[in-house]
């Protein structure tokens, strides 16, 4: 059978789901399920797990872009099919694991993927950088404010050195959003790299009411900024609206609920910088990510700029946490503004909170320390 | 053969780290519709903005959800990403695939797409990036009649759930993430499919306090997993890591010296709760005073293992900060049985009852965690008819303007002025 354009609802299935997880679970991983003892990353990216059966699970981790091509996977497939019995699984992360249930077999699947040059780095494990999650960008996106792959390989390259060791006081997790919509979630990352705009939207007043409904346009946006108009075109008197641009904050929601009211823009978007957030529970409460470079310029191919200032956080981080901190939980016990201090990057008023709930953030305590912002 | 000039993005192609660039080629060479994506996103980085048209309704019949249209604004210099519509497919729970599986659904992808995908997107979902609105129909039929295997969630309506491995390859899973993600998933098809709600919602599951599956910071419900009862400790494999016979933290600080392994200063010092002490040479937990926050066993996966009374605690809320800010689910249930037993009985009248309220009070376009910022805890509490308890506060409220309600005040809001003149002169 195949589908007939005549009769699109014939025999038409739906609501089947996901396939069922059970049948791709490696012969290793079904037999022991429940019954893990504990684990231990043997060498960077290589993890064995212990069952109570007195199996063992060993695990490659591999770091992969997330924007990949069948072919790839095909390859992904190969290998899986010579060294894992068919099986192997990817991350929420985008790593990739390849999994054998004997040490004799890691090295022959370590060499083998080493073997095919650069395409499948082993690493991303334990105290050091693991891959970036990350968004569309320019090869996928119609609201972003930078690129996404291309500003993640860039990074990953500078970096690559700390996704194939452990040398880090904690592990790092970095993330990247194109624009504010945060579809990769980087509001809880040690280091979070955000697309931003920074010009209010023009509207596109022959083209908005033919494409918007103009109410949802209006309250879309959070602080009332765009308010109904009218304008005449041509003579004929449009129902359109207008742009408080003073009391933009450039969020680009409206432009979300509305296409004539376009942002972007080659020279007033660009990357922030947010860092210290965290997501687990471990020691210290999950961490929102805090705005440190408000902006840095678009610069493509390789954004220098941008990798300069993730490389310098990490450096200066690794340098001077104590052993199981995290980045905000560093920054949190030196003080942001020795945070400021140590990496060198200028405070600007741009990191005071002025949105909803910023009296949060106000400090309220005389204990400060004495950095070379105090005059 | 390449069709445009690509130098910057040939840039890309350089360094240590894989390169998308690279593999897009890859892909060119099988498929050139490929080339005109290198095209379109060499002038992006050219001219430094996107030229991606603003969505564009596209689907398939009988489903609100699961493609996302996309059309290049340029369709005439890049006719082959003119369409380029996402689809996006259910992953199966855990992400663990058989290379059978992943084999149909590459072939399935070359005979209809571009052959690009992301593995994975960020809700969880296999990304099936590029193909013309012509070719949905045809996908769909034979994704569902040979590859038993649906579409995932966009739009305003149930996100395609996610868990972190769990039981399958972890030792600290409280609960069976995999199983509770699919159970769900499959008993909520209508609302992954057909868009009900007032805007998006998302589960995820985790099986422990770690959440490597972030469900405190992106989902609307989050289950993370915990325990009620005693933290296991095996007191011989203390004494071996304090001997040093066995690597700190799983190993995962092998690569630099950081000394030897003190136990004092590298979990009794860093637990949150300084509930821990070494008495006799053995390590003891005051398990009532433990927020179970895993650090001691991350530290000590030999020698610590979670209680046996096993759940997870149930957060609502979280989201990213599109409008209001970004938000964390707040404790809602600290304790709740997971199970299979009774298929998730108890979490599924936990959801429904949140879907009940927030499809009614909720508006246009607000996660649910906006609806209880703006509706306020008290009230999300009196309506999911819990007790109020401290669990679900950091701390008491610090300003005193309390909601009071007419009938918890003695005899009510009806006064009579004139009766209260009778005996205080203005």
């Amino acid at each position: 059978m195949a589908y007939d354009p005549a009769n699109p609802m014939s025999d038409r299935i739906s609501d089947v789901g996901p396939r069922y997880y059970s049948e791709f679970h490696p012969p290793v991983v079904k037999a022991n399920k429940g019954k893990w003892m504990w684990h231990e990353i043997t060498q960077p990216g290589v993890l064995v797990h212990k069952s109570e059966t007195g199996d063992e699970c060993w695990t490659v981790r591999v770091g992969a872009a997330r924007l990949i091509s069948i072919e790839l996977i095909r390859e992904m497939c190969d290998v899986a099919d010579k060294h894992c019995d068919g099986f192997f699984r990817f991350t929420t992360r985008n790593n990739v694991e390849f999994m054998v249930d004997a040490k004799s077999k890691v090295q022959p699947l370590l060499d083998d993927l080493a073997s095919r040059g650069n395409k499948f780095p082993v690493g991303g494990t334990g105290a050091g950088v693991t891959n970036i999650v990350h968004t569309q960008g320019w090869v996928h996106c119609h609201t972003p404010a930078t690129d996404a792959s291309g500003v993640v390989k860039a990074v990953m390259d500078e970096l690559f050195d700390y996704f194939t060791s452990m040398t880090l006081p904690a592990n790092v997790r970095i993330a990247l959003a194109c624009c504010l919509n945060m579809c990769g979630a980087v509001h809880a990352s040690d280091i979070a790299i955000l697309g931003v705009h920074r010009k209010p939207p023009m509207i596109d007043h022959k083209r908005i009411s033919g494409v918007c409904e103009l109410p949802l346009a209006i309250s879309a946006c959070p602080l009332g900024a765009v308010k109904p108009a009218k304008i005449t075109i041509d003579g004929e008197e449009i129902k359109t609206v207008q742009v408080n641009a003073d009391r933009c904050m450039f969020c680009g929601n409206c432009y979300t609920m509305c296409p004539a009211m376009p942002l972007a823009d080659p020279d007033g978007d660009g990357i922030a910088i947010l860092v210290g957030g965290k997501v687990s529970n471990s020691r210290t409460a999950p961490k929102f990510s805090k705005l440190v470079i408000p902006f840095l310029p678009n610069t493509p191919p390789r954004w220098p700029e941008t990798v300069a200032a993730v490389k310098n956080i990490l450096e200066v981080y690794a340098k001077d946490a104590r052993k199981y901190e995290r980045v905000g939980e560093w920054a949190e016990r030196i003080g942001w503004e020795k945070f400021f201090e140590k990496c060198n990057i200028p405070f600007t008023i741009k990191s005071i909170d002025d949105y909803r709930l910023a009296y949060d953030t106000w400090r309220t305590t005389t204990q400060f320390k004495y950095t070379s912002h105090v005059k | 053969m390449a069709k445009h000039e690509t130098p910057l993005l040939d840039e890309l192609e350089k360094g240590p780290w894989p390169s998308f660039v690279t593999d897009i080629k890859r892909q060119a060479e099988k498929n050139p519709d490929c080339w005109d994506i290198l095209g379109q996103v060499e002038l992006s980085y050219k001219e430094k903005i996107t030229h991606w048209k603003h969505g564009g309704i596209v689907g398939v019949f009988g489903y609100g959800g699961g493609i996302v249209g996309r059309y290049s604004d340029l369709p005439k210099r890049f006719p082959g990403v003119e369409h380029f519509h996402t689809v996006r497919l259910a992953q199966p729970a855990s992400k663990y695939y058989s290379t059978k599986h992943l084999r149909d659904v590459c072939d399935l992808w070359e005979k209809y797409g571009s052959g690009m995908t992301n593995m994975h997107g960020s809700t969880g979902d296999m990304v099936m990036l590029g193909c013309r609105t012509e070719a949905l129909e045809p996908f769909f039929y034979e994704l569902t009649h040979n590859l038993q295997q649906d579409l995932g969630g966009s739009g305003s309506n149930l996100r395609t759930p996610a868990n972190c491995l769990g039981q399958s390859r972890c030792e600290w899973a409280c609960y069976d993430t995999e199983e509770c993600c699919h159970h769900l998933t499959m008993h909520y098809q209508d609302e992954i499919h057909r868009p009900a709600f007032p805007y998006k919602f998302k589960f995820k599951f985790s099986g422990c306090a770690n959440d490597c599956v972030a469900a405190i910071a992106r989902s609307d419900v989050a289950v993370i997993g915990t325990w009620r009862d005693n933290i296991r400790i095996d007191q011989a494999a203390v004494k071996e890591y304090i001997a040093g016979n066995i690597p700190s933290n799983g190993g995962a600080h092998a690569g630099r010296d950081w000394g030897k392994f003190d136990i004092q200063k590298e979990v009794i010092a860093l637990c949150p709760t300084d509930c821990m002490w070494m008495e006799g040479g053995e390590l003891k937990i005051d398990d009532a005073e433990c927020t179970r926050c895993m650090h001691c066993l991350n530290v000590m996966p030999r020698a610590l293992r979670p209680g046996l009374d096993q759940g997870a605690s149930i957060c609502v809320g979280a989201k990213a900060p599109i409008l209001d800010g970004a938000q964390f689910a707040t404790l809602i249930v600290p304790f709740m049985k997971v199970s299979a037993d009774n298929e998730f009985e108890e979490l599924i009248e936990f959801i429904e009852k949140i879907w009940d309220w927030w499809m009614e009070d909720g508006k246009n376009r607000e996660r649910v965690g906006e609806t209880m910022q703006r509706v306020g805890l008290p009230t999300f509490i009196k309506v999911m008819g819990l007790e109020p308890i401290p669990q679900h506060v950091k701390e008491p409220r610090s300003n005193p303007y309390v909601f009071w309600q007419e009938e918890e005040v003695e005899g009510g809001w009806d006064r009579d002025v004139e009766e209260f003149r009778a005996r205080h002169a203005a």
